[in-house]
């Protein structure tokens, strides 16, 4: 009996063991670019860690069950009668619950952390004054904080590309620049289909819905070209709807507005 | 209290027609139309397989270079229909429901044997309108969700036939519903009482719920749809002040429980197959009755999960967040219960545990990642990438669709008289095992880094990684051969079953194999427990 349970404490001990070290070790994200990505890498491994102490758990159950409990070729009848176990039964309601509601809980934080709880309304300088409905993205910042100090970019989607203006310049360009360590906030609206914005390195990914602007804003903190994808299908040529977000310093960022800046024509 | 219905005959046999003549007729026997259903989705199956090659062709290299890309779209969105409307709905509910249920609860037939030939008859001819929806100018190419715009503005004829075939299979999933949940109710054989049945007609009772709950409103919502494409409504039109998401809303309250409707039978067919291999009773029955029953309640209310990345506010965000982190509890209790099970047994390392044990195995990791899919901050940066894709393929295939080749091994003994031939069906495993995991396991990674789904061409970075997957994909397509070469050979060469060949203890065995018209020669038997096994013989009630 104390042999065994010394076998199953080095087994879990083993389990845990391994679950952390790969947690740790094993990187299967990309670049993290942005505010966010740091936060949701830090979920991610959380999660990871835990996902992999229950699956190994899991698979050493079914594995050890197969082998340790298989019948012999000179065995007959049947296995213990047992037909449940209401205290363990118990047990594995309520650990489980304990920590889903502790997944939750974090993963709520995070998602606070990430902006996500802020309830963005229709005072983004770039509206309009018709009291327009702004549906969620992500915001870091809230609507009184919102647009003073963020660079303000509206982005058209439509089959099959991105278009970005940028109100300030008065113009429009087919790659998005934006200046390293700034709040950029984007309004996002849709020609067509259902497109989204995502950029992996940012981890940060918002449907663009015709008839509904949506608000993305982030933080990019790394400097560097990224790609940026269309994850909502939206027709034949999806796959090719693509876009590079360039990242850069204040000083390159400011050369390369100045060179595409228009001057606004007043009618 | 249970009414006991007389038995009546259902068929008339001298108007039947005899031996294969049957499985095309309009035949009332549940376990022809059992058999109907299996054979029927099985075909599909092949069908739907067939498309995902041609779609992991296509991924092997970066550039779409195998079929023009809108070609690649009406590909996706045929292999997604087929294999959920076609193949997993029918043969985990309507093949195995209609076979299994009226042994289980003691009845002849199901409740009413006419619905249940022409909730099989919706069938094939749906299957083969949504087949011929491909060679119509301009075939489906919006994905299996339609989402509008996309929808609405694809070319017409197609989807218009594919919403047409939709609406039909959803009407025969609500005729089997309806039949399930009427025989499980009312059909019960007397003194048979609800907490001594065997757990796949809990699992039947309620995914039929969900069914019956559900998909009217899928229906419902195909119909606007269909409206909006035929007439220029506005109702998901954003050009006409249509709101798109409402549609989501609609789509996702049936297409959730969906995936339900499409894992709680296998769920029910695991409880009948592990206790009987294992030689064990199945471990906590009534917490796994009601972990069914939480399942349903909670499967109804989790359907925005799938839109976190459309513009949902954030407290609902964060109640879809709970909900669905919280399935994995009732979900949960059934794993350690299954595992419970094994443990302690004389357990048979036959095809069907094989199976049963990697559905465990593959389900657990789908499960997993599920849970980290349910915590909105989680899925925005994976939603709508192959993360998701690998994902419910965990689930749908590395779960259900292995159960049904568990449930074809356990009961072909049964259906046939015969027996599978062990060799041939490990060696199934084993290919099907390897490949499903070398197909999907990667693709996790695929997500994170930046491969969004439904897509022809990808960045090059990504290519070595989906030719993994396809290598994974091709061993799937091969282990298909062993398996049919395996039911071929013994229907008409196996060794002889016997009527009890695994010993089990649930009332389909206490018959004979093939049964006959009407299940027993007498009474049914009355089996008040199904999972006895370690007790005496005279223990057993």
């Amino acid at each position: 009996m104390l042999n065994k349970n010394i076998y199953l404490i080095l087994i879990i001990s083993l389990v845990f063991s391994v679950s952390f070290w790969i947690g740790f070790n094993v990187n299967l994200l990309p670049a993290e670019a942005s505010i966010n990505a740091p936060i949701y890498d830090e979920l991610f491994k959380i999660l990871f860690i835990i996902g992999l102490i229950i699956f190994i758990g899991m698979t050493i159950a079914v594995i050890y069950s197969l082998f340790k409990f298989r019948k012999r070729n000179d065995q007959i009848g049947d296995g213990i009668a047992l037909e449940g176990n209401l205290s363990l039964e118990i047990v594995w309601t309520i650990i489980p619950s304990i920590i889903v509601l502790l997944i939750g809980l974090y993963s709520y934080n995070i998602y606070d952390r990430m902006g996500g709880m802020k309830e963005l309304n229709h005072n983004h300088e770039m509206m309009s004054s018709n009291t327009e409905k702004i549906w969620a993205g992500i915001s870091q910042t809230s609507d009184n904080e919102i647009a003073i100090n963020n660079l303000s970019i509206e982005v058209s989607a439509m089959q099959f590309a991105f278009l970005f203006n940028y109100p300030k310049g008065n113009f429009i360009s087919g790659e998005l620049h934006v200046p390293v360590d700034q709040k950029v906030s984007m309004k996002m609206e849709s020609k067509d289909v259902i497109h989204a914005f995502w950029v992996p390195e940012f981890r940060i990914k918002q449907d663009i819905i015709p008839g509904q602007p949506t608000i993305l804003n982030f933080t990019p903190t790394k400097v560097g070209k990224y790609p940026i994808i269309c994850a909502e299908l939206c027709g034949p040529y999806h796959g090719g709807m693509r876009a590079s977000i360039i990242v850069e310093e204040e000083s390159d960022y400011n050369e390369w507005f100045n060179k595409n800046k228009k001057p606004e024509v007043n009618l | 209290m249970t009414i006991s219905i007389d038995p009546q005959k259902t068929n008339n046999e001298s108007l039947q027609p005899k031996g294969w003549l049957r499985y095309f007729s309009f035949s009332l026997d549940h376990k022809v139309i059992g058999i109907q259903y299996l054979v029927c989705g099985f075909l599909f199956y092949l069908i739907g397989g067939t498309l995902a090659s041609a779609i992991r062709i296509e991924l092997a290299s970066p550039m779409s270079d195998f079929m023009p890309r809108d070609v690649y779209n009406q590909v996706l969105t045929l292999h997604g229909t087929i294999m959920i409307f076609l193949w997993i709905v029918p043969v985990v509910n309507g093949a195995f429901g209609n076979y299994l249920i009226p042994f289980y609860v003691g009845a002849r037939d199901m409740a009413f044997p006419r619905l249940n030939a022409v909730a099989f008859w919706l069938i094939p001819p749906s299957g083969l309108m949504l087949v011929a929806s491909y060679f119509v100018e301009g075939a489906a190419q919006a994905g299996w969700t339609a989402y509008p715009p996309l929808s609405i503005t694809t070319p017409q004829s197609g989807q218009i036939i594919w919403i047409m075939s939709v609406l039909l299979l959803g009407g025969s999933s609500i005729f089997g519903g309806i039949n399930f949940i009427a025989t499980i109710i009312k059909l019960r054989r007397p003194g048979l009482k609800l907490m001594r049945l065997p757990m796949y007609c809990w699992a039947m009772l309620g995914t039929s719920l969900l069914v019956v709950l559900s998909t009217p409103v899928l229906a419902g919502t195909l119909i606007l749809l269909s409206f909006d494409i035929i007439a220029n409504t506005g109702f998901f039109n954003p050009v006409l002040g249509g709101n798109v998401v409402v549609y989501q809303h609609l789509f996702w309250f049936y297409s959730h429980p969906a995936v339900y409707i499409m894992v709680l039978p296998a769920f029910g067919l695991v409880s009948e197959i592990l206790p009987v291999h294992a030689r064990k009773p199945l471990f906590g029955y009534t917490t796994m009755v009601f972990s069914i029953m939480g399942i349903v309640v909670l499967g109804l209310v989790v359907w925005a999960h799938h839109m976190f990345t459309s513009g949902t506010p954030p407290w609902m965000r964060l109640f879809f967040t709970i909900a669905t982190a919280f399935i994995a509890v009732p979900t949960g209790i059934k794993f350690f219960n299954w595992v419970a099970t094994l443990w302690g047994g004389k357990i048979s390392i036959n095809s069907a545990m094989l199976f049963s044990c990697g559905f465990i195995i593959n389900f657990v990791f789908g499960g997993i990642t599920g849970v980290a899919l349910a915590q909105v901050p989680f899925d925005i940066h994976v939603h709508d990438t192959y993360f998701v894709v690998a994902h419910f393929h965990y689930i749908v295939y590395g779960g259900t669709v292995f159960i049904i080749f568990s449930s074809i091994y356990h009961w072909f003994p049964k259906v046939t008289g015969k027996m599978l031939n062990e060799k041939l069906g490990i060696l199934h495993f084993a290919i099907t095992f390897i490949g499903f995991n070398l197909c999907f396991a990667p693709q996790h990674w695929l997500g994170l880094n930046g491969m969004p789904r439904r897509v022809a061409e990808y960045d090059p970075q990504f290519q070595f990684v989906n030719q993994i997957s396809s290598l994974g994909a091709l061993l799937m397509a091969i282990s298909t051969i062993p398996f049919l070469i395996n039911v071929f050979l013994s229907v008409r060469n196996g060794k002889d079953a016997g009527d009890n060949p695994w010993n089990a203890l649930t009332p389909e065995w206490l018959t004979s194999s093939p049964p006959p018209v009407e299940n027993w020669e007498g009474e049914a038997p009355l089996v008040e427990e199904p999972y006895g096994y370690g007790k005496e013989i005279s223990e057993r009630k």
